[in-house]
Order: C-alpha cells, then structure tokens, then sequence
C-alpha cells in the first residue's frame, strides 16, 4: 500500500470514529427527548438501511455496469433471515426482554446471518450473470426479486400477512428484533456502527485490486478477460459481496420495524422503498461513487419525508401541493431530467476524502469564479 | 380431459393477449436495442381509454367493442410522444444503460400521472361488458366467446403484422433498421421516421391487448400494466427478442405455463414458474428459443 494511501485511510478512519463518538454521545443525552425518540431516531435507523442499499447496489450497478433490478429481494432475505432466527431465540428462552449481552450477540448473530444467506443468493443470481449481460441480466434479476417475493408469500412460517400469521401468536414487534422506540434509541449505536462498518467495506472493496478488475469489467470486458482477469469469478463475487450488504440493510430494516410484508420489497410500490427506486438513488447519487449513493439515499429520505410530513408542503400553491400528493411522479421526472443533463449523477464517480476534499472544493470555486470573470469580459468587449 | 382442455383454452387465451403485447416489446427492441419498461402502461392507457370512450361508442348506436380504434389512436400517439420526448434525446447522448433506466422511469411516470388526473385517480374502475356472454361447447367443456374472439383477433393480427413486416416497404425498412443502421440510412431509409412508426404499431397493438385482457378480467387500475407487462416482456426474451414468430412462441408458452401451474400446481406460485422458465430458457439459450446466438466481435 502507497504511504499517501495509508495516511488517508488512518486520517479518515480516525475522524469517522471520531464524529461516530460524537453522535452517539449525543443521542445518549437527547435521548429522552420526545421528538429526538419519536421522529429522528426512527429517521436515522431508515436512513441507515437506504444508505447500505443504495450504495450495495452501487457495486454491482456502477462498479460493474450491470444492471440488478431486483436488489430488494435480497433485503427481503435478509429481513426475513434476522426476523425467523431472534424469533426462533426468543422462543427457546434465549432472551425476554431487549437488553444485555445475550440479546447483543443474538442481534449481531441475526446481522451477520442476513448477510450470509443473502450472499448465498446473490451467488445464485451471480451465475446466470456469467452467461448474460446488459438488459438479460436486467430481466433476470427482476425475475428473481418477483421469485423470491412469491416463495416468500407461499413460505408457511413467513405468510401473506407478514410474520404475524404461522408464527404463533408472536407477532415481530413484541418478541422479535422490532425495536419499539425506545429500543431504538438505545440501539442506535449498534445501526450506525454497523452501516459505517459496512460502507468502509465496500470503500476498501472498490479501491482494493479487486475492486480495480471489476471496474476493468465494465469498460471493457473482452480486454479485461485478455489482460488475465476471471471476468466469472469476479461477477460472482461482487454479486455476492453486493448481496450480502443488501442482506445487512434487511436486518436492520427488521430491526426498526414493527412487521414485515414482502410488499415492502417489490419491484414497485408507493413508497422510496423498492428496488426501482433504489436504482433511482444510485442514478441520481453517481454510479461509481459510494459517496454519492450516501449522500443521495439521505437527500432521498429526507425528500420523501418532508413532501409527506413537512409543515412547508401547507404554504405552497395549490396546484404544486396537488403534485406533492404524488411523489412518485416527482421522483420520475426528476431521474429523466438527470438522465438527459447529467447522466453521471451528482457526484460522477467522485469519492469524498478528508485530506482531499476541502482542495477540490476550492478548486471547484475558484474555477466557477473564473467561468464567470471571462464570461462577464466577453460580455464586455461585445 | 375436461380440465385439460379448459386450462389449455385458459392458456391459449392468455397467451394470445400476452404475444400481443410481447409483440410491441420484441418491435421496439428489435430496433433500438431498448427494453421498453412504459409499454406495459400503455396497456394501462388503453384501458382507461376504453372506459371512457365506450359510453360514447354505445351512446351514438355503435357496439361496444369499435371503441378500441380510439384506444390503438391514443396508445399510438402516448407511443410516439413517449419516444420523442424521453427516448429519442437520451438515446442519442447517453449509453444503453442511461436508456434502460429512463425507460424505468417513464414506466414509474405513466403509472403516476395517471393516479394524479382527477378522473382516474388511484382506484380501480369497474368496465363494462364488451362482448355477448355465453359460448359454444366444445368435447364436453363450455368454450365461451371471449377466448374464442381473444385467440382468433390475436392470431389475425400477427398474421397481418407478419405480412406487413415482410412484404410492405415499411416493413421492411424497419427489418432493415434493426439489422443494420448505417447501412438503412445509406439506403436512403429515414430511420427516425422508422422508429416512431415502429412505436405507433407496437403501441396500437397494446391497445388491443387491453381490450382483450379487459373484456375477460373487467377491472382498470394504474399500474395493471405493471405485471403484464413484465410477464409480456418474459414472453418476449423467452421466444427471442427482436423475432416476430419469437414472440407469439413466447407469448403461448408462458400462457400455457400460467394456466397449468394455476390448474395443477398451486395458484399462488404462478409468478415463481413464469419467471422460472425464463432463467431456465435463458441459461440453456441465451439469446431465446428462436434467437440465433451471434458471437460477439472484438
């Protein structure tokens, strides 16, 4: 590893540390507040799952240039992996209420697994994408989110109705991973540890030599092949390596909701929450930048939450207010509108760094400034 | 053999409605290398259309049905516009996968605009009847006219599409465009003009699609073209993306594969088996039943 390399991961990893300190001595003081615990915690915890999607997706989408439209399916596994394994715990005694070491390792046991099994899939999905590329591949990962929604929906442990029905009594929300709000709050630690975490993974995924074949795939897979790189092996595991994220953003999506219905995961729904959408976030954050999928997963939440909830929405005109009902149809123009003016999304493929940012940015000003300085002369000398 | 031979009617019936629209798929992709994800909500747009223009029909001493040729007018223009609009500009700029996603987009934009008109909205409208009920019986099981007309009107129009593709100069200029672009414009053929026509037709079928699909299933809603669509698009690779024949093949076996899991198997896994035989299909031959694998060129 170069020095320059080294120096950066130690200074950022040290001042991520440092703002995660930060943050969680925070929520421990503000935590008894009503709206810290009733409105941003739950936030944070959506925020958290989208995030790790949105940029999961990134991996395979615009590291690899496939497309996966089924992506949600394996947060489904993933939900369905942590909800049934802290359901079958808590009837074996294993724990009663929500606290002490016992539940923690349960919690990280169920993460962990998620992940596993959602790998496990994301390897079956990933052969397929040996054979088949571009807009087969696109078909296929549908195919296979709208599969394993429908085996899901047929499961008799899982049902229709979410785990409510087959599972005894035991609905999630009273002895399972969901969290109540307080639980939330005191186990917010534990989401945004676990999101950082994983982010920092896929980070180090992408600048690793890995990370370097699988972009060398999507340029141009036939010169990579010819430059001795196992263009199959490296599809597989990066479909893997995608899913297993994807299984992780289910845990928690488990974690902080009260159910759990496949409908939730669909290829379309009404909420920010399915796997067309997540591609919208990926569109719209750059594909090739995992900063980009972070920022644009929570520009999207908090979007979507003030159009639904914000006291602002009351003061608009009636007509855009009428729009607003409508989000979705927000969202579709906005993805055409980038599409056709910045097809690289917001970010492109740039990477935040804290060693390198600040420069960039004043290098970003000041060549605004200059843009303008010889516009405004032009202007003068017509 | 009764149950046989109604699931296999059942099959034949949605397997035709399913080629008719795999139809439209197989013409735009063919041609501008584009799957376009709006086209099952242009179903969606033919039926509305349909709704509110057979009081009109019956009003003015017309039968019901005849309102479909106002519904090919208006999926044909939402087809064209739909291309000119969205498709056209992204295609010439950005790569494939740009259009892939705009193409996700216009689906998600249809499906919402249409919940937002006021006399739409998100609700389901309840259609009227288009044909006679009843029918004739056939070995012992009640062939009734909806499946008949529905099998008869879709074989009829492929017929004629197949004509038109290999006989009239539209058609094939349009063979000519998705076999070669460069070469079709030195031939003096006007691609553009090509590719709009070629949405208007893949459109204007789905508008029949819809009268079919709505006369047996009477319920419009915002996003019915959403599955449809997708399982029409499955009918499409399956047979060979880009073939005429390859999707009516298509169309009738994901039909027949839908209505004898749905009769032997279990109804609620319908959608697992559809989607089941197309990675099966696929992974044996990739490029589709009818397809020719073309290597690919360095």
């Amino acid at each position: 590893m170069k020095k320059t390399v080294k120096r950066g991961y130690i200074v950022n990893s040290a001042v991520i540390a440092a703002v995660y300190a930060l943050c969680i001595v925070l929520a421990a003081t503000l935590g008894r507040e009503g709206s810290f615990k009733l409105i941003l915690a739950p936030s944070i915890w959506q925020c958290c799952y989208l995030i790790l999607l949105a940029s999961s997706l990134n991996l395979v989408l615009g590291f690899m240039g496939q497309l996966s439209l089924g992506h949600c399916g394996f947060m489904a596994i993933g939900a369905y992996t942590a909800a049934l394994i802290s359901l079958a715990f808590q009837r074996a005694g294993a724990y009663d209420d929500k606290s002490g070491p016992v539940f923690l390792a349960i919690l990280f046991l169920c993460i962990i697994s998620a992940g596993l099994l959602a790998a496990a899939f994301g390897v079956l999905v990933g052969i397929p994408a040996l054979r088949l590329k571009g807009d087969y591949l696109a078909i296929i990962t549908l195919g296979f989110g709208l599969i394993i929604e429908n085996v899901i929906n047929n499961l008799p442990f899982a049902g229709q109705n979410g785990l409510a029905e087959g599972s005894a009594a035991a609905s999630l929300y009273a002895t399972g991973l969901g969290f109540g709000s307080t639980d939330r709050v005191t186990y917010l630690w534990a989401g945004i540890g676990v999101t950082i975490i994983s982010v920092a993974l896929m980070f180090m995924f992408i600048r690793s030599k890995y990370g370097r074949a699988v972009r060398a795939i999507r340029d141009d897979e036939i010169a990579a092949s010819a430059s001795g790189i196992n263009t199959g092996y490296y599809k597989v595991l990066t479909f893997a390596f995608s899913a297993f994220f994807a299984g992780i953003a289910g845990a928690l999506y488990a974690c902080c909701n009260s159910s759990l219905s496949t409908a939730s995961f669909s290829f379309t729904n009404g909420s920010i929450l399915n796997s067309t959408f997540v591609v919208v976030m990926v569109v719209l954050g750059g594909m090739g930048s995992l900063t980009g999928s972070v920022v644009s997963a929570v520009i999207m939440f908090i979007l979507n939450y003030q159009i639904a909830n914000g006291a602002w929405v009351d003061a608009l005109p009636g007509f855009i207010q009428g729009v607003f009902t409508y989000p979705m149809l927000v969202y579709a123009v906005v993805l055409i509108v980038i599409i056709m003016f910045r097809p690289k999304g917001i970010f492109g493929t740039y990477e935040f760094s804290i060693l390198k940012t600040p420069g960039d940015l004043v290098r970003l000003f000041k060549r605004q400034g200059r843009g303008k300085k010889s516009a405004g002369k032009e202007a003068a000398a017509q | 053999m009764g149950e046989f031979l109604q699931t296999l009617f059942v099959g034949l019936r949605l397997g035709s409605v399913y080629a008719l629209i795999a139809l439209g798929y197989t013409m735009v992709y063919g041609i501008v290398r584009l799957i376009n994800f709006a086209h099952g909500d242009f179903i969606m747009v033919g039926g509305y259309t349909l709704i509110f223009t057979v009081p009109l029909m019956t009003a003015a001493g017309m039968p019901a049905w005849l309102a479909v040729v106002i519904a090919i007018a208006v999926c044909a223009l939402v087809g064209v516009l739909v291309e000119l609009i969205a498709y056209r500009p992204v295609r010439r700029k950005g790569t494939n996968m740009t259009a892939l996603i705009t193409a996700v987009a216009m689906s998600l934009f249809l499906e919402n605009l249409a919940q937002a008109i006021p006399a739409i909205g998100p609700n389901p409208i309840i259609a009227g009847q288009f044909f006679a009920s009843g029918g004739f019986r056939v070995a012992g099981v009640t062939l009734d006219y909806i499946t008949t007309y529905t099998i008869v009107v879709s074989a009829v129009v492929m017929l004629l599409l197949y004509v038109f593709t290999q006989k009239t100069k539209m058609g094939r200029a349009m063979r000519c465009v998705s076999e070669d672009k460069s070469a079709a414009i030195l031939m003096g053929i006007s691609v553009n003009k090509t590719v709009l026509s070629t949405f208007a037709i893949g459109s204007g079928l789905s508008a029949i699609a819809a009268l079919m699909y709505v006369a047996q299933y009477p319920k419009v809603y915002t996003t019915m073209g959403s599955l449809l669509g997708l399982k029409a698009f499955v009918a499409a690779v399956a047979g060979g993306i880009g073939i005429v024949p390859g999707a009516m093949l298509g169309g009738v076996v994901i039909g027949l594969v839908e209505s004898f899991t749905t009769s032997y198997i279990n109804s609620s896994l319908t959608d697992t088996f559809v989607f089941l035989i197309l990675i099966i299909v696929l992974l044996i031959k990739p490029a589709g039943i009818l397809g020719k694998n073309v290597g690919e060129k360095v």
